[in-house]
């Protein structure tokens, strides 16, 4: 059954989520580019961590953000009543 | 079937499934040829000719006569597809041919240009793509027209997206023209032209619907000719095809050789003569005026000391250099200011930095503001930001961000793995090799000026700092220094060429588009007819195309600095625009006039300056220009717009209306509402 509209919430949960989204994706950059002296200490596999984590890991994470954003919204959506007619 | 109809839509996997599958045997069957002795001209000719041809026929039959379909793809690209589109409209002959060799150039500082260009992602995803695609309209300047009302802002965005991308769409269409030449020995101009037919033929006369399809079957070229080489080469070196995971035993091998190269004596002997010719340089510029007449008079003496019967190239030699003398002090003072810089730049007098270490190239302040620059740059490049007009649904726009960057991600995470495997290769193998007895590919990029050497101490051996690698060499060559057989070689050509054309398309749309929908049927003639409004805005991308041609023909060497110059711009004058007229309900005209104009003229200000003027504000570099404006724009905007009268009852409920999806246009419907 669909949910009574409560955009007011939904919009504070959506801030809530980008917040979210954004710490995340400053910590696996600007933090990680601030530390890679440091992380590049640690070598697993062949990668100096700081390297890594410019090269591939915070990209990994960047993906890994995008998508869930996109599936908790489209969640929440429903839930706070908001979603698309079909 | 019609290409975009619904049974296209509806067995889309299935198509493109298809299409893939053809390709590879495509490529095996000329491999095979190969072997079999077909010629390299005729392996390029072969390639240009069916690629080119399978975007034409996706281009033509995807023709149109609506408005929403031209504009929009019909609003009925599946989220996946839209990312496939995306993937290819973003990655350009620069992603393409240049990330990997900026990566062997600049090591680990260069990763700034591998997470800014997908960091951006995430500020498209959360800020703006699902919140454009509820708007629902055609063009990046139509969401600001109806956000803070009139022309004004329009006006400002139409300038600012045409700026942005057409010095973008210049350096694709010169990027088609080297490929072009490179490949199929056609001369530059006329392959410039050659490469237009291509994107003409994809885009005037389907529009977006036309350029969606063809830069998806573009996509899974470029991403083929991607990988390709560095899986084949992984395998040869680790024995396990997955680059990404094994080149971190390669990253150790080249720490290893760097510091066996600092050490070797013969290396320090070219460090020293490097040195000389530095502090000889110095010694020139301190000494001027009077460096500058010696060096004429040593040069005329010499002339003068010629014998009568002396062969007349050596005549022409001398006469030569004293013409490319500096003509008068103040000249010289520039000229050899400039060549000290770039020489320092490349630091040949001092032992390498290693390739690991960070901020060795690029300190730590300029890696975060241009990492930085980027990632919002990314963000606000409107022939980015419109393809998520595309998708059905503002759900689908949400998802469809996460698609465009695992597209993009399986380039750019291989892109680290290709630059190490080509230094490595270069550490190990070329270096200290008997200058007769280097590999052919060297002669063959030398050729085009991509690889130069010299042996500076003339002892018979290559040392490090005799060798220079264009950045752009490292992809094209890969195949070679590979050993792979020609037909990789013209794959990655191909996969160059799909790049520079799908990312070309986008942006001619976006400037056509600017002109014809936003300029002429929004602010000029609002009254047009479809027909009529079609017309103008095909005869628009021909018009644009053939200017752009025009331009790249002239091969200005700074449009390459120019393309990262307009990521500061869009940067700096739409993004703080477009996320605060989504997320602040408060920010009016006033405030976006202001905000956009103080942010794009900052940005200006600065560029310009830094580059030619010697304007430095805490030694930030020109290529992170927008550092400045984009803060600035948003202040602005917060400022400007609480002082002055706070937007309509209207706009704010349509900033409302545009934070939940539901209502969202759907299809061609929208082509009917007028904004606001």
């Amino acid at each position: 059954m669909a949910q009574p509209a409560r955009p007011k919430e939904y919009w504070a949960y959506n801030v809530r989520l980008t917040m979210l989204t954004l710490f995340i994706w400053f910590v696996v950059t600007y933090v990680a580019i601030f530390f890679s002296p440091e992380l590049n200490n640690i070598v697993i596999f062949g990668f100096p961590m700081g390297y890594y984590m410019g090269a591939q890991g915070s990209l990994i994470v960047f993906v890994w953000l995008i998508f869930n954003y996109a599936f908790k919204m489209n969640k929440a959506d429903i839930d706070y009543g908001v979603e698309e007619e079909e | 079937m019609s290409v975009g109809g619904k049974s296209f839509l509806d067995n889309l996997a299935k198509i493109y499934g298809f299409y893939t599958g053809g390709f590879i045997i495509f490529v095996i069957l000329l491999a095979i040829g190969e072997q079999m002795g077909m010629s390299n001209a005729a392996i390029g000719y072969t390639y240009m000719g069916i690629t080119i041809g399978l975007y034409a026929v996706i281009g033509i039959s995807s023709r149109t006569a609506k408005i929403s379909e031209y504009y929009v793809a019909g609003r009925s690209v599946p989220a996946l597809f839209n990312g496939m589109a995306t993937g290819s409209d973003w990655m350009s002959a620069a992603s393409f041919i240049g990330m990997a060799g900026t990566i062997f150039g600049l090591g680990y500082d260069g990763l700034a240009y591998i997470m800014g260009w997908t960091g951006g992602y995430v500020l498209l995803a959360v800020f703006l793509g699902p919140y454009l695609r509820k708007f629902g309209q055609f063009t990046i300047p139509d969401f600001l027209g109806a956000r803070y009302g009139g022309h004004a802002a329009r006006s400002i965005g139409i300038l600012a997206a045409i700026i942005a991308s057409f010095t973008y769409l210049i350096a694709q269409v010169t990027g088609v023209g080297i490929i072009m030449s490179r490949f199929l020995g056609l001369d530059f101009k006329i392959g410039v032209f050659v490469g237009l037919g291509g994107i003409l033929v994809c885009s005037m006369l389907g529009g977006m619907k036309a350029v969606t399809w063809t830069q998806v079957a573009q996509y899974i070229i470029l991403i083929l000719a991607y990988l390709i080489p560095p899986i084949v080469m992984s395998y040869k070196l680790t024995g396990v095809p997955i680059p990404e995971i094994m080149y971190g035993q390669i990253l150790q091998k080249i720490d290893a050789q760097e510091k066996v190269i600092n050490a070797d004596p013969k290396e320090t002997e070219v460090r020293a003569l490097w040195q000389k010719s530095a502090d000889a340089l110095a010694a020139d510029i301190k000494g001027l005026p009077g460096s500058l007449d010696t060096k004429k008079s040593d040069l005329q003496a010499k002339l003068a000391a010629l014998p009568p019967d002396a062969p007349a190239a050596d005549k022409d030699k001398i006469t030569k250099a004293i013409a490319a003398l500096p003509k008068d002090a103040a000249a010289a003072k520039d000229a050899w200011t400039t060549a000290q810089k770039a020489q320092a730049g490349v630091g040949k007098a001092k032992p390498i930095k290693p390739y690991l270490q960070p901020f060795a190239r690029l300190d730590m302040k300029n890696m975060l503001a241009l990492t930085f620059c980027l990632m919002v740059g990314t963000a606000g490049l409107p022939h980015i930001l419109m393809r998520y007009y595309t998708v059905p649904s503002v759900k689908d726009a949400r998802v469809s961000c996460g698609w465009s960057l695992f597209f993009i991600f399986l380039l750019y995470f291989t892109a680290p793995a290709y630059a190490a495997f080509a230094r490595n290769e270069v550490l190990s193998h070329i270096i200290g090799l008997p200058i007769a007895q280097l590999p052919t590919w060297m002669a063959n990029w030398a050729k085009v000026g991509l690889v130069s050497f010299k042996d500076i101490n003339a002892d018979g051996i290559l040392q490090f700092y005799e060798l220079t690698i264009g950045a752009d060499a490292i992809v094209l060559a890969m195949p070679e220094i590979a050993g792979l057989p020609y037909v990789i070689s013209g794959l990655v050509a191909a996969g160059g060429l799909a790049a520079a054309l799908s990312t070309a398309d986008g942006l001619l749309l976006t400037i056509s588009n600017a002109l014809s929908h936003d300029l002429y049927y929004k602010i000029i003639d609002p009254t047009a007819s479809v027909v009529k409004r079609l017309a103008v805005s095909r005869t628009l991308l021909v018009v644009t195309a053939l200017i752009a041609a025009w331009v790249a023909t002239y091969k200005i060497t700074i449009i390459v600095e120019l393309v990262a110059w307009a990521f500061s711009i869009a940067a700096a004058s739409f993004f703080p625009a477009l996320v605060m007229g989504i997320w602040d309900k408060k920010a009016n005209k006033a405030g976006a006039l202001v905000g956009m104009w103080l942010g794009f003229s900052t940005c200006l200000y600065y560029m310009i300056g830094s580059r030619f003027y010697g304007v430095d504000w805490w030694g930030v570099k020109t290529i992170s220009s927008g550092l400045f404006g984009i803060p600035l724009g948003f202040i602005a905007i917060f400022v400007v717009s609480r002082m002055t009268a706070p937007p309509s009852q209207e706009l704010q409920d349509f900033v409302e209306s545009v934070r939940i999806p539901r209502g969202a246009s759907k299809g061609d419907e929208a082509g009917m509402t007028t904004g606001h």
